[in-house]
Order: structure tokens, then sequence, then C-alpha cells
């Protein structure tokens, strides 16, 4: 059996930023491994150690910069790992249809019997990608999956979709499938002394377009950002001021005047 | 014609907030293409849920009535068949969780672009929609030069419709084999019963991220007791298994309305604010000033809580 895990290096930005354009400055920028894929790719793991024969690959789109994310994954136990970049895919606002037919390219090049992803990322935060994926491929899916068992012969995924309001809907899924990973499914393992001593040896290859089969028309996108600001503050917040200790009085005070603390 | 296509929520009987909202999000946009707003009813008691939808600026309400439940096969092959038959401009479908296991299907279906999780939408000869990045830090404006397209909208950001009209009401068929289907729902499960009822509680002191490490809970915990509140949380903290789910505030969580909401160390994303902000009086304490919580909050301490909360302890001791 062959998992994919689909993976995403996010942007992640600081408490003060300054716009540029229509992003934030780079240099107020920290990337990271996104986190509803965290716990994709320990899912992933978790089922590679509880059956035989599983093979567990990691696929992502970014530059040459996110190949310290894709070292997190394989430190964490994915055996190989791909990145999809190239000067059209670099130049492109990629939007979910062109994500989708990346990875699609992907899928037929890896033919895995699952794919799985995080149910969005925590920079852009469309949450598409992983069930467009899943229509584009004719595999069936779930998405926002926050508890997962399988069949003994993994032909059937037993899954918890969180739905609001503290409801889960228990639903049965055939495989193959894709299932978007909501955090809190697993405790996503720290990378071991000796599992990133031994990532830095495991195989990560590069697709440009050409390589998928695919060419510029692939990654032209419809959409665009065409601003970003930062929204008015709303805040008519009374702010208590001065030191630790006299904050904490005020603080008091009001809790006090509500009635909600009695000595 | 420019028609808008909406497709309304439920579950387990009961519309949900977001089908009255979308009616309003759907009426502007149809009135900024000059076209029709089609609303879609799908499965369940749709002749109760249509009556009930039955609201001002609905032009058309089509029913597929089919299954009880969601289920996204079924949602995204009739919405995508509506839509071909309608052939509006636009399709809205809400960003709810049903939302995120369907409407990307029915964007990739008709080859439509699609904008997620819009908060705003405007129309002036082509769509520019509004939406948030980096953890609602920042806003973006996203034009899209393609039509017709896809947008799934976020809940509790347009006011719910709520003027009743006299909608015709037609029926769609749709012919749907569930036997095809790869995902059948089995049920639903309540998640989160517990000693405690977070919902019932007129004082909460709710933590959040900024508490770092699971030792320092007892720092919260020492000041719930002091104060005689009641201790809930923010996702990730469910998330760590710091705390049990029947205490997690938020969307997927519980909603509360308590007299005071103490948030410590929480950023107020929207899924969190989602869950509190029907509290009477809401008080932040966060290091970062720009914090969304603190544009919800009546009351905040810009400052570090492992300073304040230890001298708030004293206080009341």
């Amino acid at each position: 059996m062959k998992i994919l895990v689909t993976v995403k290096e996010v942007a992640e930005a600081a408490d003060d930023f300054e716009i540029e354009g229509t992003d934030i400055g780079e240099q107020f920028l920290e990337y990271d491994l996104n986190e509803w894929d965290d716990y994709a790719v320990e899912a992933a793991v978790q089922l590679s150690e509880e059956y035989d024969d599983v093979e567990v690959v990691s696929a992502t789109i970014g530059p040459e910069r996110s190949e310290e994310t894709i070292r997190m994954a394989l430190a964490k136990g994915v055996d190989r790992a791909i990145r999809v970049w190239d000067d059209d895919v670099a130049g492109a606002d990629l939007d979910v249809a062109a994500k989708t037919r990346l990875f699609a390219a992907v899928v037929e090049e890896e033919e895995p019997d699952l794919v799985l992803s995080g149910v969005q990322a925590a920079d852009d935060g469309f949450g598409a990608t992983g069930v467009s994926l899943a229509d584009e491929i004719g595999f069936d899916w779930a998405a926002v999956v926050n508890h997962l068992d399988t069949d003994d012969d993994l032909s059937t995924a037993h899954v918890h979709r969180e739905l609001e309001g503290g409801i889960e809907e228990l639903t049965d899924v055939d495989l193959p499938a894709v299932l978007t990973i909501q955090t809190g499914l697993n405790e996503p393992r720290y990378a071991s002394l000796r599992g990133i001593r031994q990532a830095q040896g495991k195989e990560i290859a590069e697709f440009g377009l050409a390589d998928l089969g695919l060419d510029a028309d692939a990654v032209a996108s419809p959409i665009e950002r065409t601003a970003m600001y930062e929204p008015e503050t709303e805040s008519d917040a009374t702010y208590f001021d001065g030191s630790a200790d006299e904050q904490a009085a005020q603080l008091a005070d009001v809790l006090r005047d509500k009635g909600v603390v009695s000595e | 014609m420019s028609d808008v296509l909406a497709v309304a929520d439920h579950r387990r009987g009961e519309l949900r907030d977001v089908s009255f909202e979308i009616v309003r999000a759907g009426r502007e946009l149809a009135a900024d293409l000059g076209g029709d707003l089609h609303l879609a009813v799908i499965a369940g008691d749709t002749e109760a849920f249509a009556d009930r939808l039955s609201l001002a600026g609905v032009d058309a309400i089509h029913v597929v009535d089919d299954g009880v439940e969601f289920n996204h096969d079924l949602y995204a092959g009739a919405t995508a068949a509506l839509f071909e038959e309608l052939s509006p401009t636009a399709v809205l479908m809400p960003n709810s969780v049903n939302g995120l296991d369907y409407a990307p299907a029915v964007a990739n279906r008709l080859d439509l672009p699609l904008v997620a999780d819009a908060v705003g939408l405007a129309y002036d000869g082509g769509l520019e929609a509004t939406r948030e990045m980096y953890g609602s830090k920042v806003e973006t404006a996203v034009g899209v030069s393609e039509e017709p397209f896809a947008v799934t909208v976020r809940g509790g950001e347009w006011a719910a419709v709520e003027e009743t009209a006299d909608v015709p009401v037609e029926a769609f068929d749709y012919e749907f084999d569930e036997s095809a289907s790869g995902a059948r729902v089995q049920g639903f499960e309540e998640v989160g019963a517990g000693d405690v009822d977070i919902a019932d509680a007129e004082f909460l002191v709710s933590i959040g991220r900024g508490i770092e490490e699971e030792e320092n809970l007892e720092l919260i915990e020492e000041l719930a007791e002091v104060t005689g509140a009641t201790l809930s949380s923010s996702r990730p903290i469910v998330d760590n298994g710091w705390l049990p789910k029947n205490r997690q505030v938020g969307q997927s969580g519980k909603q509360v309305t308590p007299d005071v909401y103490l948030a410590i160390g929480i950023s107020g994303a929207v899924q969190h604010v989602a869950g509190m902000k029907g509290a009477e009086t809401i008080i932040a304490i966060n290091t970062d000033p720009n914090a969304p919580i603190f544009d919800i909050a009546d009351y905040g301490i810009v400052g570090d809580l492992f300073d304040v909360v230890p001298e708030l302890i004293e206080q009341f001791s």
C-alpha cells in the first residue's frame, strides 16, 4: 500500500509586520510545516507502523527553501518526498484548480491507495485542495476528519468528521480515498535525532511541469490577489495600563463589579 | 441573465444559520449582477425547509427530495446538475464543514474558479471577493477574471435574511445512485459530554496557545479556583490533550454565553470567536496588541499572562 501525504510549507506573520504590495514583507514571515499537514503526516506514519508494506510518500509544491519542511516530514517517518517546482510554477498565482492539476499529475505518477492532506493551510486558508483533488482523480473522500480507523484489509476507512457544535459524523469511506485531516486526530511526534539524521539520506525528487506531462497552462489561474491590507480595528476595548500588578488590580475591580467573583 | 445559485445548509432536521445568511450574500450579488437568486435545498424535509426559506429576495427555490442528511456525492452531483440547468454566473456555497466536503468538488466538476471562505463580495464587471489570510491578521482583495465562478461564504459575515416572501418552489429531479457513493454516513455522535457543562457557567476563565506548556495550566487552574471560575479553552489546548473536549469553546466545541469571559493567551481566531462572542463581558490578556481577540473585547490587557495572572491570583487570595 502507498500513502501520499500532501504537505505545505506555510508562512506565519510576526506580531509586528508591514505589508509590501499584495503580501506581507518577506522579512516579517517565518516558515514552517503546515500544522494540519503535521497531523496528516503522523496519521500516515502510524498506518505504516501498523501495517506491513506501507510506503509513505510526501508531495509538496514549493521552492527549494521548502525542502527544510519536507526534511521534517522525512525525519518523522515519511519514506521519500516529491517537490514540484519550476519557473512557471514559481511565477504563477496558484489557485485550487492549479494545485489540483499538479497533485493529480503526481497521483498519476505514484498511484497511491490513500491520500492524506491537511484540512487547510494556515496561511491562505482555502481548505479546498484535498476534496478538489479527490474529485479530479476519481477517489472517494472525506473532509475534516478527526478520527480514523481502517479495516484490516485496508479496504475501508472508518472516519469521524468533526462538524460544528460538538457533533461528529461517523462515515465509512471506501479506499482509494482522499482524507483531509483536522488537528487533534493524533499526537504528532517530534522528529528524533536519529530520524533527522536518516532524513538527510532520503530522496527528495524534483518535478517540473514537463516531468509531470504538463505545460504552463496547468498553472494559469483566473484568480489574482489584488490587494492586502490590515483590517480596520474594531476594538473599543478599555485597556488597563501600568505594571502587571496595577493591571491585575483594575481587572480584579471589574470582576468584582460584574459580581462574578465573591470574596 | 446573470443569476446566482446559492445552496442551503441543514443538519439533523434543522436549517443552519448560514442558510439565511447566504440568502443575503446571494441576493446582494444577484442585484449587482442584475439577475435572479435561486436557492437549492437538498435532502431532508425539503418541504419544511423550503417553507422556512421563502425569504425576501429569493426568486426561486429548487428542492432535491432525496436522502435525509448531508451526503457529499448527492450535494456535489445535485448542485452541479442544477448549475447546468440554470447556467448562473455564480454558485455560492457555505464554508461550513459540509461545504468543505462538497464545494471544491462542485468547482472542479464544473471547471469553475473557486474563492473559498469569502467574508465580502462585490461585483463591478468582475468579482472581487474579500478574504482573510495569515490567521486573520490581514484582509485581501481577490479578483476573479473568469465567469462563471464558485464562492464559499463564511458563516456569520452576512446578516441573516428574516423577511418572508412567497417564493415559488420547484422540484428538481436529480437521479442519485446512493449505491455508487463510496462514502456512507453511519450516524452522528455528540462529543464532549462530561461532568462540567461550560455552557452553564457564569464566569469562564479560558486559556489558549499562549500558555505554551502543559505544566503552566496549573497557574490558570489556581486562578479559576480563587475566583470560583470555570475553566475552558480554545482548540489547541484540547488538541494537545491538556484539557478534555468538553472544555473547548468554539465552532467545533461549545457555544458559551457567560456573564464574563476572561480570554488568556487566546488570539481570537474566527472559529473560537464564533463560540464566545455572546458573552456579556469579554476580557482579554494577550502579548500581541494586534490579536483579533481585542476587536471584540470590552476590556484588554496587552501583557504577558505569566506576569499578570499571578498578580490577579494575589488579588483574590
